[in-house]
C-alpha cells in the first residue's frame, strides 16, 4: 500500500470514487441524462442536420449589397446582410479603409476598426450637444440610487476595478472638454490680434 | 418604434427609431414581446468589440410575434408565436449544412471568422438587435421555431442563447462518468453549464465566482460546491488542493472577457483594450484542469489578441473546445430537459425592466448591482 499522504496525482489509481449512480440520480435531478454521448446535440461536432428548414441551394441575393464593406476573405458581399447604420462620414472612410486594405488575421484591420469606432463616437457626442438629447459620459447612473449601488459593492473585489470605471469612462470626456478648452482660447487670442 | 440605441461605450439609451421592413423574400418582421441583456451585450456595451457603430440597437435574445412575413417563407405565419437562436444562419451553407449554425458563411459579409448574430456590431454581420419593439428576423423558414404551448415565456427567452450556451459549454467539456468538472463564472451560462455537467454524468461540479448571489444560486439551483476566488490568494492552488493535486478532468470557461481577478489583464484587456478582452478565467482554467484534461471555453472574447498561457496548453495535453453555440441544434433534447425541471433557465432571471429603462438595466447587470443575475426587457411595457 501506498503511503496515505500521497496525493493520487503521483500515484497509478487512487482518486477517491465518486458517488455512486444511485446516490447522485437521488440527490441531482436528471442526473446522467445525457450520459450516452449520443444523446447530446452537439455530438459529433459534424452532423448533417435532417432539415435545417432551408428551400434553396444558395439563397437569394437581398438587393443593395454593391459597394458594401466586406472582409475581403469573403469571395464576395453574402447574400444576406445587416443594413443598419451604413458607413458614413470620416469614422465610414477609415472603416472602409480597414475593410478593403486589410484581411481579418492583420492587427490593422481591428485597430483601425477601432479608430473608426472612436470617431463615430465623437462626432456623434459633438453633434449631440447641439441637439435636445446630449449625450453622457456613462448612462443608467440613476440605478446607483434605486438598485443598492453601494450596498450591492459592500466586500467584492472587482470594487477595486469598478473604481477605475469613472477614469475610463470620464477620462476622455474632461481630456476633450480640456483640448476644446484651449482651443478655443488659442483661437480667440489669434483673432484678436 | 422605441428601441435600444448605443451611444458610446457605457451609454445607451431608449430613441425612436423606423419600424424594420422586410429586406430579402425570407425575412420576417417580428414585434418582440420579451427580450434579455446577455453577458455578452455587456461586451458591446464597455466597447470591446470592433465596429461597434452609434446608433446600433442591441439584443440577440428574444421572443415574439410574426408581424410580417416576406415573399419566399414558408414555414412560419403571420400571428406565430416565435422563439429565435441568437444566431442568423442561412441553412445550405457548408456549414450549417453540417449543423454549425453558429458559423454560418451567408450571413456575414463584414467577417468569415464569425457568424451573423443579431444586435452585436458590424463585425458579426450589421444586424439591429431584440431590444426594441420589432426586430428583422433574416431567414425565417430556418431560425424561429414556434413556443410549445407548455413553454414559459422566460424560460423560452433564455433558451435563444445563454440556457442553451450552457448546455451547450458542457457538451464541448466531453464529460465522461464520474468526472470532476469545474465551471469558472456563474453568471447564466456559467449555472446551466452547472446544472447540465450532471445530465452529463459529471460526480463533482465546483463553480468558481465572487459574486455571493451567485454562488448561493449555484448551490441551490445547480446543486454545486462553490469556490469564492476572492477568499483564495490563488484559486488556481485551491483548486488543486481540492482535487488531491490532480486538477479537474474539465473546465468550462463561462466567463470570458470581462474577467476580473488579475489587476494587469483586467485593465489591458478591458479598460485599455490593448487585448481582445482580459483572459484571467482562460488562464486559470488551463492551469486548474489536469493534464490530459479539456477545456471547453464559451466565454466570448473580441478579434484581438489575447495573452493566453498557451505553452502551458501545450505541455498539458489538453484538449480545448470553444464556439459560439449553434442554437438551434441544442433545443428539441433542450425542450425535453426544461419540461422535465432538469434545467430551470428561468430560475435565473432577477430583474424584469421596461424598454424605456433599458439604461438602468445595463448599468444594474453591467455593474452586478442588487443581486442581479439575468435581466429581462419587456418592450410592451414602453
Ligand atoms: N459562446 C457563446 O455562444 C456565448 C453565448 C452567450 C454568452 N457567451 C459568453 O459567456 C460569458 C458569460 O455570459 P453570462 O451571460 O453568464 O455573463 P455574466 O457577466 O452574467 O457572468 C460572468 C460571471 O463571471 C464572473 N467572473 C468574473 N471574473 C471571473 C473569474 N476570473 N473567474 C470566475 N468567475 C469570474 C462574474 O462575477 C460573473 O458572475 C460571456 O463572455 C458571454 O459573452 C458566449
Ligand atoms: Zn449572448
Ligand atoms: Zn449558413
Amino acid at each position: 500500500m501506498t503511503d496515505p499522504d500521497i496525493p493520487s496525482a503521483y500515484v497509478r489509481d487512487k482518486r477517491t470514487p465518486p458517488p455512486t449512480r444511485e446516490e447522485l440520480r437521488a440527490r441531482i435531478p436528471g442526473w446522467g441524462a445525457d450520459l450516452d454521448p449520443a444523446d447530446r446535440p452537439s455530438y459529433p461536432k459534424l452532423q448533417y442536420p435532417a432539415d435545417t428548414g432551408a428551400h434553396w441551394d444558395f439563397p437569394e441575393r437581398q438587393p443593395g449589397g454593391e459597394g458594401r464593406e466586406r472582409s475581403i476573405e469573403h469571395a464576395f458581399v453574402t447574400p444576406v446582410f445587416g443594413t443598419a447604420q451604413p458607413l458614413r462620414g470620416l469614422s465610414g472612410g477609415v472603416r472602409r479603409f480597414a475593410y478593403r486594405r486589410f484581411s481579418e488575421g492583420r492587427l490593422a484591420h481591428w485597430l483601425l476598426l477601432i479608430v473608426g469606432d472612436r470617431i463615430d463616437a465623437w462626432g456623434s457626442h459633438l453633434r449631440s450637444f447641439a441637439s435636445r438629447r446630449p449625450d453622457v459620459p456613462a448612462s443608467g447612473l440613476r440605478s446607483e440610487l434605486t438598485h443598492g449601488g453601494l450596498r450591492s459593492r459592500r466586500g467584492r473585489s472587482d470594487a477595486r476595478h469598478q473604481v477605475l470605471d469613472p477614469v475610463v469612462v470620464a477620462g476622455p470626456w474632461v481630456a476633450g472638454a480640456a483640448v476644446t478648452y484651449t482651443g478655443v482660447r488659442r483661437l480667440v487670442r489669434v483673432l484678436r490680434r | 418604434m422605441r428601441a435600444m440605441v448605443y451611444r458610446g461605450p457605457y451609454a445607451v439609451r431608449v430613441e425612436e427609431k423606423d419600424v424594420p421592413r422586410i429586406e430579402h423574400p425570407n425575412d420576417a418582421i417580428l414585434r418582440v414581446t420579451l427580450a434579455a441583456i446577455c453577458g455578452s451585450d455587456l461586451h458591446l456595451y464597455h466597447g470591446l468589440m470592433p465596429d461597434t457603430r452609434i446608433g446600433h440597437t442591441f439584443g440577440h435574445e428574444f421572443i415574439g410575434v410574426v408581424e410580417q412575413v416576406g415573399s419566399s417563407v414558408q414555414h412560419l405565419q403571420v400571428g406565430d408565436r416565435v422563439m429565435v437562436p441568437f444566431n442568423i444562419s442561412c441553412g445550405s451553407c457548408w456549414f450549417c449544412a453540417r449543423g454549425l449554425y453558429s458559423n454560418c458563411h451567408n450571413v456575414n459579409p463584414n467577417a468569415t471568422a464569425v457568424g451573423g448574430i443579431y444586435g452585436y456590431s458590424h463585425t458579426t454581420g450589421g444586424y439591429d438587435g431584440g431590444q426594441a419593439q420589432y426586430v428583422r428576423v433574416p431567414f425565417a423558414d430556418v431560425g424561429p421555431v414556434r413556443i410549445p404551448d407548455w413553454m414559459h415565456d422566460e424560460d423560452a427567452v433564455l433558451l435563444t442563447d445563454a440556457a442553451a450556451t450552457g448546455y451547450f459549454g458542457a457538451q464541448l467539456g466531453g464529460i465522461a462518468e464520474g468526472d470532476t468538472v469545474v465551471v469558472l463564472g456563474a453568471g447564466p451560462v456559467g449555472l446551466i453549464a452547472a446544472q447540465s455537467s450532471w445530465l452529463m454524468g459529471a460526480g463533482r461540479v465546483i463553480v468558481v465566482d465572487h459574486l455571493q448571489e451567485r454562488l448561493e444560486k449555484a448551490r441551490t439551483m445547480a446543486y454545486a460546491e462553490v469556490l469564492d476566488y476572492d477568499e483564495h490568494d490563488d484559486v488556481v492552488v485551491e483548486l488543486k488542493k481540492q482535487t488531491d493535486f490532480l486538477g479537474a478532468d474539465v473546465v468550462i470557461e463561462a466567463v470570458g472577457a470581462e474577467a476580473h481577478g488579475n489587476l494587469l489583464q483586467h485593465v489591458t484587456g478591458t479598460k485599455l483594450k490593448l487585448q481582445g478582452g482580459s483572459p484571467v478565467a482562460l488562464n486559470w482554467a488551463i492551469d486548474g484542469v489536469r493534464k490530459g484534461g479539456t477545456v471547453s471555453v464559451v466565454g466570448a472574447y473580441g478579434p484581438i489578441p489575447n495573452a493566453v498561457k498557451f505553452g502551458d496548453a501545450l505541455n498539458k495535453g489538453l484538449t480545448l473546445r470553444m464556439n459560439q453555440t449553434p442554437v438551434k441544434r441544442q433545443w428539441p433534447r433542450m425542450f425535453e430537459h426544461v419540461r422535465n425541471g432538469h434545467l430551470t433557465p428561468r430560475a435565473m432571471v432577477t430583474h424584469r425592466f421596461p424598454l424605456e429603462d433599458v439604461a438602468e438595466a445595463y448599468h444594474v447587470f453591467s455593474a452586478k448591482l442588487d443581486g442581479c443575475i439575468k435581466p429581462l426587457i419587456l418592450p410592451s411595457a414602453a
